[in-house]
């Protein structure tokens, strides 16, 4: 296998205590990494920490622990002028396009900003640069001298794409990139990310709730629930035999297009969602972490491994 | 820019359309401009004649004169320019300074902010008045010192609005957005952020303006603003009203000028504010990015 290009190990984002309330750890010990050219999908129910966990990552929010090497290049020993100029290695599109750009700038503007603050293009070149973002992504050059609020939600997407696209980055976080948009939109925007890897190579981290978009899109796929990673595989793996049960409910929860199945799929008693932590004692795997110090990771098939916590109660008997 | 120009056009006409604002403009208007040309106009606010001492307006002295003999009309005209210097000078100082530590603190947000905040705190503790006089006794009288006294007592308003505003800013998308591609903080503070606070500010440099004014008058009615001969709107009814009784005219016709001066740009300044608290309603979510 070749050199991940990003590798993330043990990382955790805790939130501090607040008048009397506990301290928050929205993300525990992520540990993944991503190849060249290749998407990891992260999915989760919401606050399950993927928005956390993506913002962490590219240290737009404090870490309490663990690495993040990008380009074998650790983020989180950087002070903040060596991490600006990392950022053009690793840009994110956010799910809003209707907030993420300026209102009073215009689409040229707003293009040329990441340009000039990294100069990576000689101002006289930035101009022609802009153009050819557009064209990237499928837009029209003229649009240049317009204004964000002229564009519906998939055209102001592809802007927010084509800047994150404007100084070359190696790994993109796309946050919740499509969930904003409707249905044809979201099909096209979707299209047009595939077709950038394909050009220029990209890795993305994609983050979304929605699991046949990240089908789509992923070629491995990990599933957040609670601030940790309980089921990670291709995403063959994952959809097909899910071996995680949070990762079945999950799968379970989609809607099937079948009336009289999801009629009686509707009729069956709600699942019990009391997943248990499971810290301490042994696993249902009969393994004592907390004695052995193993990781609490358990492969089911190469490439596939799952978390042996959160799993509920009745099951974990079974099992 | 063209846009911003069309923003300013619009904002003017809506302004006209307001009767209080739209006097309160041309009254400023008239103002301004006599001052401006001043030295154009046929009036000499220096030329004395003992001998027309203190006399009641007429024909000739619209306004009467002082106790030398000069035209007190002359000397309100040249006062305007005492006392409108005093107010761009003492904004610009103003938000000069108190603009990029509002920024700061509200964008930092920890130690940082809390260190410029009790700095700001201090300054909005001492009487502004105090102040200035202690500053003026330091630097001695002078237009110069005036701007500065005055500009130095702004400096608070216009730290918090600025500080009120990033707070509220910051943690917009789009913000966000031009931190992910690696703008530095200063980027960030003067470019994304500033340029979408601009409205409370222009506001608070209307309302600062007037107190300004009103601060400078003060100072020169104390008898430590502009040195004399220079002629002040404060000197004059500070002159004026030793003489109530055999000229009341003196005292209260520049009275008048300041009065309805500070009026006006109170008037503007509520109907600005007025204007742009309706914008931000009406387009929640397109100018300012989907703040709610």
């Amino acid at each position: 296998m070749t050199e991940p290009l990003l590798q993330v190990r043990d990382l955790s984002v805790l939130f501090p205590a607040r008048r009397g309330a506990p301290p928050v750890k929205a993300v525990e010990r992520l540990s993944f990494e991503i190849a060249p050219g290749q998407t990891l999908g992260l999915v989760g129910q919401s606050g399950s920490g993927k928005t956390t966990a993506g913002r962490a990552i590219l240290q737009l929010q404090k870490a309490s622990e663990g690495s993040v090497r990008l380009l074998g290049q650790e983020l989180m020993a950087m002070r903040s002028g060596e991490l600006r100029r990392m950022r053009r290695h690793m840009q994110f599109v956010l799910q809003n396009p209707y907030s993420s750009l300026h209102p009073r700038m215009t689409i040229g503007q707003i293009l040329s900003e990441p340009l000039q603050v990294h100069r990576s293009v000689p101002a006289n070149r930035i101009r022609e640069r802009v153009k050819e973002l557009l064209e990237l992504v499928n837009l029209d050059p003229a649009m240049m001298q317009r204004y964000p609020h002229e564009f519906s939600g998939g055209q102001r997407q592809r802007v927010v794409i084509a800047r994150a696209l404007a100084v070359n980055p190696d790994f993109v976080v796309c946050d919740e990139p499509v969930s904003a948009l409707d249905v044809r939109t979201q099909a096209q925007i979707v299209a047009l990310l595939q077709s950038l890897q394909e050009k220029l190579g990209l890795s993305y981290l994609f983050i979304a709730h929605d699991l046949a978009i990240v089908r789509e899109m992923a070629h491995r796929v990990a599933v957040m629930f609670r601030g940790r990673i309980v089921e990670m595989g291709s995403a063959a793996q994952v959809y097909d035999s899910p071996a995680h049960p949070y990762t079945q409910l999950l799968l379970d929860a989609v809607p099937v297009p079948d009336p009289v199945l999801q009629r009686g799929r509707l009729r069956r008693p709600p699942p019990d969602l009391r997943f248990l932590d499971g810290d301490g004692g042994s696993c249902i795997h009969g393994a004592d972490h907390a004695r052995d110090g193993t990781p609490e990771w358990h492969e089911v098939a190469p490439g596939h491994g799952i978390s042996c916590r959160y799993w509920p109660k009745e099951r974990s008997a079974a099992v | 820019m063209t846009e911003t120009l069309a923003r300013l056009k619009g904002l003017l006409g809506r302004l006209l359309a307001r009767r209080g604002a739209a006097l309160g403009l041309g009254f400023l208007a008239l103002v301004a401009l006599a001052a401006a040309f001043a030295t154009v106009l046929p009036f000499d606010p220096l030329s004395q004649s003992v001998a027309a001492s203190l006399l009641p307006p007429s024909a000739e002295n619209w306004f009467g004169t002082d106790e030398l003999g000069r035209d007190i009309l002359a000397r309100v005209i040249y006062g305007a320019r005492t006392s409108l210097l005093t107010a761009v000078g003492a904004v610009v100082i103003a938000a000069l300074v108190g603009v990029p530590i509002g920024l700061a603190a509200g964008f930092y947000g920890d130690w940082r902010d809390s260190l410029l905040m009790r700095c700001i705190d201090v300054l909005l503790a001492l009487p502004n008045i105090l102040f200035a006089m202690a500053l003026i006794a330091v630097l001695g009288r002078s237009q110069g010192a005036a701007l500065i006294a005055v500009g130095i007592a702004g400096i608070p308003g216009f730290a918090r609005i600025a500080r009120a505003q990033v707070m509220a800013l910051r943690q917009l998308d789009f913000v966000t957005a031009v931190r992910g591609f690696g703008g530095s903080p200063g980027y960030i503070m003067f470019r994304t952020i500033l340029p979408n606070a601009l409205s409370p500010l222009v506001v608070q440099a209307i309302v600062l303006a007037s107190i300004a004014i009103l601060l400078e008058a003060a100072l020169a009615f104390l008898g430590v603003g502009v040195p004399p001969p220079t002629p002040s709107w404060g000197e004059m009814l500070r002159t004026g009203k030793s003489y109530l009784y055999e000229a009341p005219t003196y005292a209260v016709l520049p009275g008048i000028v300041l009065t309805l001066t500070i009026l006006s740009l109170d008037t503007i300044g509520r109907a600005l504010t007025a204007i742009l608290d309706r914008d931000e309603t009406d387009a929640s979510g397109e100018t300012i990015g989907g703040r709610r």
